[in-house]
């Protein structure tokens, strides 16, 4: 009981549990057929939304106003950089992925230098730089349709057991992300500037520093997203990260992490990105027409968050 | 000893002074508005005329109005994601049922004035943050749009039409449209006794409280507002267009977004300003394609020229402000 209450008291738990309820909804509806394979499907797709998730995580934890919206901008180039210089060759995996990298760590780090140097707030910043990025990515990748190398397409969509390889992986990088955010300095420190930024500040803390280290980090997964997308779904496209603005926000948000900054949570992501990858495809075996589908999708959205509640008031 | 004398100059009473740069604050929209038009008229003197102007200018009335909704609910430190969607679903409503049924269509729309009142309670009561509420609005407004109009198509009412068709005396509908659009907003906000208590809201909501006024009734005033302006927005869209699509408002959330803050708002504190966001709109609009096909740009990079353009005026204003303070 007191182990149940605990639980509760979790801000993660509700994602969780609402992942669980839609699936066990679409489970009833299909009579418990591909109960597993709804699970399998689910993990595959939520990995890219928890990668880019967990970025934006310690971005909005920075505090109000930061957020990056240059998110499927970075993926939509960062995948295209991956897939030319890959130029299918199974050799070249590891030079693509690290030119995406490189490119999604560049993109952050110009982030946060329009921030500081022209102390625009963040939204604005990452939205303009999201614009020239994405003049960027339609010059370059015009006309580009390189497959991935069978490699490396293989690799994004391998299953152990009916568990994809890359799920596995992205539950450990979450577990790492948790551990940071809990136990190491770095991740402390952005739940004090979140929390306070002038007494963060004060007490010593290299605010800026961080900052630029989290709008990097931020924009590094974005780039490591676009790249793996492209080889999930064999090939680039300008348009690949669009979902993943929204998408970023909202599994953050819907995972327990506060929009006001200082107070983070990791699990809670996994189980919002879940939630949101089931509940389509709940609305999917229901047959729904896509209209029907958006407004179902919203109004839960807005279910969920009122249900869970806002944070207590404090002061 | 000359650069020292001329460092010295700038920085006597007359240039220097803070209200000066005050001043150069709150005109920098108007400025950067000045500067879009004198290159418009450099590379093409022939669009600054009645007709040049109407055509250029033709869809930045909704624009404008969709930038003060979002203005309303900047005020009350809240951002509004799902304004654009929203506009898209008006805009089908006004194309489809405003036309066939006017008494239903008009029902409609107050009702989703309605909604968005609705969502400004559930946000105050509920202490649950706007952008995620209005996110998942973005996706019911859309749906409700897609299931009006799954294809392209229905047309704007007459009266509608006949509206945004008008063509008065030597300024163009546009200007007439933007100056009363901002006058309004800047009288009810700025300079009525209320509107100072809802931008106190965005200020300091605990001292609001304790001076007797309702937060929960402000956060219902700013969001009907949004609501308001939003129909608004949609309806003068159709007016142009003629006909709607369910994703024509989509652009709009963050042209909102970008507008007010070009026009000199803030995302926190209440610190807006009517005009300044009819002149960012204006500015947005002017400078989205007008300007870039007049300077030769490749479509491909259209949309980067925007954003620099955002890049340069917000530097222009953190400049001016760091020097402020």
């Amino acid at each position: 009981m007191a182990l149940a209450r605990n639980l509760l008291a979790q801000p993660w738990i509700w994602s969780f549990l609402g992942a669980l309820l839609v699936w066990l909804a679409a489970v009833t509806f299909t009579g418990g057929y591909g109960a597993g394979g709804m699970i399998t499907a689910a993990l595959s797709l939520a990995v890219f939304t928890v990668i880019v998730g967990v970025g934006q995580m310690f971005v909005i934890t920075l505090g109000p106003g930061n957020v990056d919206l240059s998110l499927p901008a970075n993926i939509g180039l960062a995948s295209a950089v991956a897939m030319k210089v890959m130029d299918g060759s199974d050799i070249r995996i590891a030079l693509g992925l690290a030119a995406a990298l490189a490119c999604g760590m560049a993109i952050g780090a110009a982030n946060y230098l329009l921030i500081w140097a022209l102390r625009i707030p963040p939204i604005i910043a990452t939205l303009s730089a999201s614009f020239i990025i994405q003049s960027i990515d339609i010059s370059y990748g015009r006309g580009l349709q390189i497959k991935p190398p069978p490699g490396f397409a293989n690799f994004t969509n391998l299953q152990i057991h009916n568990v994809p390889v890359l799920a596995i992986i992205t539950a450990l990088f979450a577990v790492g992300a948790s551990v940071a955010l809990r136990s190491m300095i770095y991740g402390r420190s952005v739940s004090a500037i979140g929390q306070n930024s002038r007494a963060a500040w004060l007490a010593g803390i290299p605010v800026e520093k961080i900052r630029f280290f989290t709008y990097t980090l931020s924009g590094t997964l974005g780039g490591l997203n676009g790249a793996l997308l492209a080889g999930y779904f064999r090939g680039a496209n300008v348009d690949i990260g669009n979902e993943y603005l929204l998408a970023s926000i909202a599994v953050v948000v819907i995972g327990g992490t506060s929009v006001a900054g200082g107070k983070a949570n990791v699990p809670g992501i996994w189980g919002a990105a879940l939630f949101l990858v089931l509940l389509l495809t709940m609305l999917n075996t229901f047959g729904v027409s896509a209209g029907i589908r958006l407004v179902l999708t919203g109004l839960i959205i807005v279910g969920v968050i009122t249900a869970a509640g806002g944070p207590k008031v404090l002061r | 000893m000359n650069s020292v004398s001329a460092h010295r100059i700038v920085r006597l009473p007359v240039l220097g002074s803070t209200n000066f740069r005050r001043l150069l604050r709150t005109m920098l929209p108007a400025i950067s508005l000045a500067l879009i038009l004198i290159a418009i008229a450099w590379l093409n003197p022939r669009a600054i005329s009645y007709f040049g102007f109407n055509l250029m200018l033709n869809l930045a009335i909704p624009i404008a109005l969709a930038t003060l909704a979002q203005m309303f609910v900047i005020t009350g430190n809240e951002l509004d994601l799902s304004i654009g969607t929203f506009v898209g679903f008006v805009g089908c409503v006004t194309a489809t049922w405003l036309r066939e049924a006017p008494l239903f269509g008009a029902i409609v729309l107050v009702g989703s004035v309605g909604v968005y009142a609705g969502l400004g309670a559930l946000i105050h009561l509920r202490n649950i943050p706007s952008i995620v509420v209005t996110l998942g609005m973005s996706f019911v407004w859309q749906g409700l749009a897609i299931l009006l109009l799954p294809k392209p198509g229905g047309s704007a009412p007459d009266w509608l039409l006949t509206l945004m068709a008008l063509k008065p005396p030597i300024v163009p509908l546009p200007i007439v449209l933007a100056v009363i659009i901002a006058i309004v907003a800047q009288v009810g906000l700025m300079n009525s006794s209320y509107g100072a208590v809802l931008r106190g809201s965005g200020g300091n909501p605990v001292a609001i409280e304790r001076a007797g006024w309702s937060r929960l009734r402000i956060k219902v005033t700013l969001f009907t507002l949004a609501g308001i302006f939003g129909v608004l927005s949609g309806m003068a869209l159709i007016g142009i267009t003629t006909s709607a699509d369910a994703n024509i408002g989509n652009g709009y959330t963050l042209l909102s977004i970008a507008g007010v803050i070009l026009g000199g708002g803030e995302f926190v504190g209440g610190r807006v300003s009517p005009i300044g966001a009819v002149i960012g709109a204006l500015t947005l609009a002017l400078a989205a394609s007008p300007l870039l096909t007049f300077m030769h740009i490749p479509p491909d990079w259209q949309v980067g020229a925007n954003g620099a353009i955002l890049i340069v005026v917000l530097a222009a204003r953190s400049l001016i402000s760091r020097r402020e303070s």
